[in-house]
Formats: structure tokens, sequence, C-alpha cells
């Protein structure tokens, strides 16, 4: 069983948390496990997202750049026309109906893009429930827009000034504010990390993108895909989209992170290609972390990509080789942005544009009968000033 | 039986508590730390915690976070918190607990560290982000080493785990007086003695109890019915605060002074 009951995935995963929070994360653990069970709580939960969230998201066969890329079919998992315009909804609208579910009335987040704290203050407004998201000021100012969403939304945004800046940060802030304010407060995690059970819960909660995905190629296509593609930045989209072809050996899967700059430069987020075993944050994992255990500043054009850790699940599947990893530098991402709008008429987050940028190199050396399917987490209307910023366009 | 054993044991034939003062080493240089070792062992500390900085300290709060940052801005890592520890050595008998964050212990690699720390005349280790149950290793290791590996119980502890905890630990139970991070507060958490009572009913060793206490009259009170009081936060903030050597140490040992009476006054 992965997770087994301790959480841990092989070596990876696990609870590395201060005492205090052993007592929550079992009564979450307890309380996850209860609705899993529970027909009255997964019917309201379906409910929502099939008519708060729009689901199922739609299979769109992307035919320009099929024919522009000249190899095999693309298929977009539109996770961007999910309410809120991102994957992030499905788990943020899923604990903080578990939250409500076990009678606590406010809700924490960390978010990095913005897009976690974006579903989470909307989850809560529409659950009735306070919420506070913590961002680093570095985040705040490349993801304004969204900052305005959340307060829009009635949340309370709190700048975390400490360390980078930027969702490590914003992490630690919320675990404090969550061990100092347990009893009325759940910490709804954005991705497929931190102590258990989060990466567990969060992986089943958007496993909803994969089982779609599975019976929509298959009305589609009548088959299984060849090859499935997602960014990963704590892993959540991937996670989601992958989990449930894990046994469907003839279906590949490659993950992609943040290259940034360049592995070489060192300014980059990719854990797997730059990193080593380590513990943040309640889990361990791969980190990118210098000699000493003190965890680098990490550097992606993608808020959401800019994270020193990774999914534990992501690690073992690595190990197994289930899961292979590549990257996408910031320029790619950007090329990939710009020609997805071009083709497509859509705007993909930057994040997503990852994913393009490696469908972009693979699909090429693919056969033309032989079927991608990339998970196109988010939308881009949030990074529009930020590329257009890069780009050198003045308004 | 190591320092700390000891220590107790000598204060409890005395009926006196412990005093167990936080800093956290190379703040704001390692020479600095050593000389305040000194100084607090002088103006009557039981027990000297050390901080190794880690760039994640998510157990602590804006005081000892800062204390990180300028630690790790001066350069501090763990070879030469332990290099300063066996200088310390030469001077002092004083029980030296170091706490620090998993990872550092896990990238050091855990069974070098264990070597290293007893070598260099550390006796115990407290790991805020390792609880026992991730903790089985590094357990058996710290008992080969002669370390005492020191566990944490807080205000959510249930029953079942502070039995376990009050097994596994070892030189004393750490208690944290509260659901929140390190830092100074202004009134204590009501739930201290009944917490204490319950775990002075499965274990007979010395509990200790951390967060939030920072005054003479907080300290005494906890020491009527805790085995000893941890200061931290109070200690850090005047090291942070003070605008010259000499003022720094008379400004901490001044506080560790009316700490020890405000204890031994109860």
């Amino acid at each position: 069983m992965i997770p087994d009951r301790k959480g841990h995935f092989g070596i990876y995963g696990g609870k590395f948390v201060p005492e205090t929070l052993m007592a929550p994360l079992e009564e979450l653990e307890k309380a996850y496990r209860a609705t899993k069970r529970d027909k009255d709580f997964r019917d309201v939960l379906n409910n929502y997202l099939a008519n708060y969230v729009g689901r199922p998201t739609s299979l769109y066969y992307a035919e320009k750049i099929t024919k522009a890329l000249g190899g095999a079919k693309i298929y977009l998992k539109r996770e961007d026309l999910c309410h809120t315009g991102a994957h992030k909804i499905n788990n943020a609208l899923s604990q903080a109906l578990l939250a409500r579910k076990m009678g606590k009335n406010r809700v924490i987040a960390e978010t990095g893009a913005g897009q976690h704290g974006v579903a989470t203050a909307t989850s809560a407004a529409f659950l009735g429930l306070q919420c506070d998201v913590y961002m680093g000021t570095e985040d705040m100012q490349r993801q304004a827009l969204n900052v305005f969403r959340m307060k829009l939304l009635g949340a309370t945004v709190i700048g975390v000034d400490n360390g980078s800046k930027t969702l490590k940060d914003a992490i630690n802030e919320a675990i404090r504010d969550w061990v100092t304010n347990i009893r009325d407060t759940n910490y709804i995690m954005g991705t497929v990390f931190g102590p258990h059970p989060y990466p567990m819960m969060v992986r089943d909660y958007q496993s909803v993108i994969g089982k779609e995905a599975k019976r929509q190629i298959m009305k589609a296509e009548g088959r299984l895909p060849d090859l499935l593609i997602a960014c990963v930045g704590g892993g959540s989209n991937a996670m989601g989209l992958f989990y449930p072809f894990l046994k469907d050996s003839g279906v590949k899967m490659l993950g992609v992170e943040a290259g940034g700059e360049g592995i070489k430069s060192g300014k980059h987020a990719a854990r797997f290609a730059g990193g080593s075993v380590g513990i943040l944050q309640g889990t361990k994992s791969y980190l990118l972390q210098d000699e000493y255990g003190q965890v680098l500043e990490t550097h992606s054009v993608s808020a959401g990509l800019d994270y020193a850790s990774v999914g534990p699940e992501h690690c073992f599947y690595r190990d197994a080789k289930r899961i292979e990893y590549s990257y996408a530098t910031n320029k790619e991402a950007l090329d990939a942005f710009q020609l997805l709008s071009r083709e497509e008429g859509i705007i993909p987050a930057l994040e997503s544009a990852h994913a393009i940028a490696q469908v972009i190199k693979t699909a090429p050396k693919m056969k033309k009968d032989e079927v991608i399917i990339v998970n196109l987490s988010g939308r881009g209307d949030k990074d529009v000033n930020h590329v257009a910023n890069i780009l050198g366009v003045e308004f | 039986m190591n320092r700390i054993d000891e220590r107790f044991k000598k204060l409890e034939s005395k009926d006196e508590k412990a005093l167990i003062t936080y800093i956290m080493a190379g703040d704001p240089s390692l020479k600095v730390t050593e000389d305040l070792i000194y100084a607090v062992e002088e103006a009557g500390a039981d027990i000297i915690e050390l901080g190794i900085p880690f760039s994640d300290p998510l157990a602590d709060g804006p005081v000892i976070q800062r204390a990180s940052e300028r630690a790790l801005a001066s350069g501090t890592t763990v070879e030469k918190v332990f290099d300063m520890v066996q200088q310390v050595r030469k001077d002092s008998q004083l029980p030296i607990v170091i706490m620090t964050y998993y990872n550092i212990i896990f990238k050091y690699g855990e069974l070098r560290f264990l070597q290293d720390a007893e070598k260099c005349g550390v006796d115990g280790l407290i790991i805020p982000d390792l609880p026992p149950d991730e903790g089985e290793y590094i357990t058996q290791a710290a008992q080969k080493h002669n370390i005492d590996l020191t566990f944490l119980l807080s205000p959510t502890s249930s029953d079942k785990r502070i039995s376990l905890i009050s097994k596994k630990s070892r030189g004393f139970i750490y208690y944290v007086s509260l659901t929140g991070v390190t830092g100074i507060r202004t009134k204590l958490s009501e739930s201290i003695a009944p917490m204490i009572n319950k775990i002075k009913t499965v274990t007979n060793k010395p509990v200790a109890v951390g967060f939030g206490i920072s005054n003479t009259e907080q300290a005494g009170q906890v020491s009527t019915y805790a085995d000893g009081v941890v200061i931290g936060s109070a200690i850090v903030k005047l090291i942070e605060e003070s605008s010259s050597a000499g003022e720094r140490i008379t400004a901490v040992k001044k506080l560790v002074n009316d700490l020890k009476m405000g204890i031994c006054r109860q």
C-alpha cells in the first residue's frame, strides 16, 4: 500500500513535524478516511465539483499544434477551464468541505503563484469559512492580480517577508500559524507535499483529473495514451493526472520541473536534476540544499514551480523508474506560452507552459498514431502582466 | 550516566529545579557563543541548549528565526559548533544539549553526527521536527553514543503519546507549554500544571517546560510543578539588542541570575 500507514512512500514521505502537530494530523487523517466511506459527503462534494467547479473538464484534441509539431497527437486536459482557472480548486474545495465537516471555522493556506490561495479563498467564501492566506512578498509582487482576487473573495492575505519571500517561506508561516491555532483551524495544503496525510489526501482529491482523462481518451481514441506530461512544482497536477494510470504499464509519464535559467546557472527549481534527499516541512523528499543541509533559494519565471522540494510520491515513482522527470527553462516556457496562445487560442499558466515546452520537444520524435495527454493545469491570465514585463512590453 | 542525569540528580538532592538556557550557536559569532556559555554557567544555568541554525526553523518564532539568520550569516556549521564545544570542555562541565532541525543532522549523517557529538563533549540532543515515530534509528544510535535524545510533549499530546514519549525520551522530557512557536508571551498557559501532573503519573524522568516562558515570575511559577524551566527567546533577544560585547555578557548574566533566583525562591 502506497503510502503505508505512517505515510511513507518507500524511504520518502512521513511526518517530520513538531509534536504539537501530531494530534491534528491524526485527527485530519481520521476525518479524511471517514469521509471516503461517507456517501453523503461524497455526493455533496461531487455535486460541487460538477456544478460549482465545472467538472468534468474537457479533454481537447489540439489539432493545430499537433500538425505544427508533426508527431504524436496532442490532447490537452483542460484544467484551466475549472472555476478559478486552475486544478487547485479540486483539492482546495475538497479540503475546505472536510474542514467544515470537522467543525473548523477557519482555514489557512500557503500560496506561490496565487492559484491555490485563490482556490482556497473561493472555497472558503463558498462554504462560509474564515480564510487567511500566506504568501511571500516576492510572489505578491509577481502575482499582484491574484492578491487582489483573494481580497475580493474575502480572504486576508498575509505577506511573508522571511528568507526568499516565496512559497517555501509562506509554508513555514502557515505551519507556524497552524501550530498556534490548531483547535479552530485547518491547514489546507495546496500540493502533494508536507506531512502525512497531505501527500496522499491531495493526490486522491486531484486524481479526478486522471480518472476523467482516462474515460475521455478511451472515448476519443478507443485506447490509452502513450505518454502523459505535466509540470511539477510540488507535483499535485502531475500526480492527479498520473495516479489513475500508474498500473497501465504501456502509459509512460513525464514530469517537467522548472529549469529556470539552466541547471548550470544554479538559478532553477529542478530538484531531481540538482537536488538530493532531505527533510523539509514535514516530509522526506528531494531537496535543493547546500552541503550543510541549508535549503537553497530557487528560481523560476513561474511562481508556482519555484519551490525547493517536491512531493515524496514523485521520488518514489522516480526511483521505481515508473515516472521520468525532465525540466524546461524559463525561455522554453515563455516560448511555449506564446506558441499555445497563438496556435490554439489558449493562454496557459506559466507553470503549464513548462509542460507544453516538453511537448514541443517530445511530440515530434513520436509517431503520428501515438497519443500524448498533457495537463494544462491552469490558465495564464494571471501571468500576462509578468510575461509582458519580461518581453519588454509597456502598457 | 552523563552530565545531564548527574545534574538532575544533584538538583533533586538539593530540592532545586533546573534552569535550562537556550542560545543560538554562532549568533553573532561562535566566539561570542563560547563566552556566553561561560557567562550563563557562572550566572547559575544548569544546562545549556545550543541551537545549530537551519534555514527553515518552522517551530521557532521571530526572535529565534532572526538569530538563525545571524548565525547562518556568520558561517555557523555543525563542525564549527562541535569544535567550539570541544574548546568549552577544557574549562567547563556544564551539560550541553544541541537543538537543531532534522535535516541538518540527516545531511551531516546521523551516525557521524552522534559520534562527533560524543567526541567533543555534547550530552544531549533535541530535534523539534523529529517525533519518535520517525526517529527509531537515531534513538537507538544515540543511546550507544551516550547522547540523551530528548523528545517533546505538547498540550495536544494524547495519553498514548504521553506514554510513548515518556518512554523514549532520555535526559528529560521537554514539555512545550503552549500550542505555538517559540517566543515571549505575557501569560502562561493554564494547562501546564495538569499536563505535568499527568506526565508524572507515567514516568519518573525529569520534566522541563519550555516555549513562551520569559521572565523570573513565570519561571518561578513553572518551577513549582516542573523539574526544569527552559528560557530561550528572552535571552536571545538580549543578545540581539546589546550594542557591545560587554553589555551583552552583563545583560545575559543578570537575566540568568534573576531566573535562577526566581526558580530557587519557590
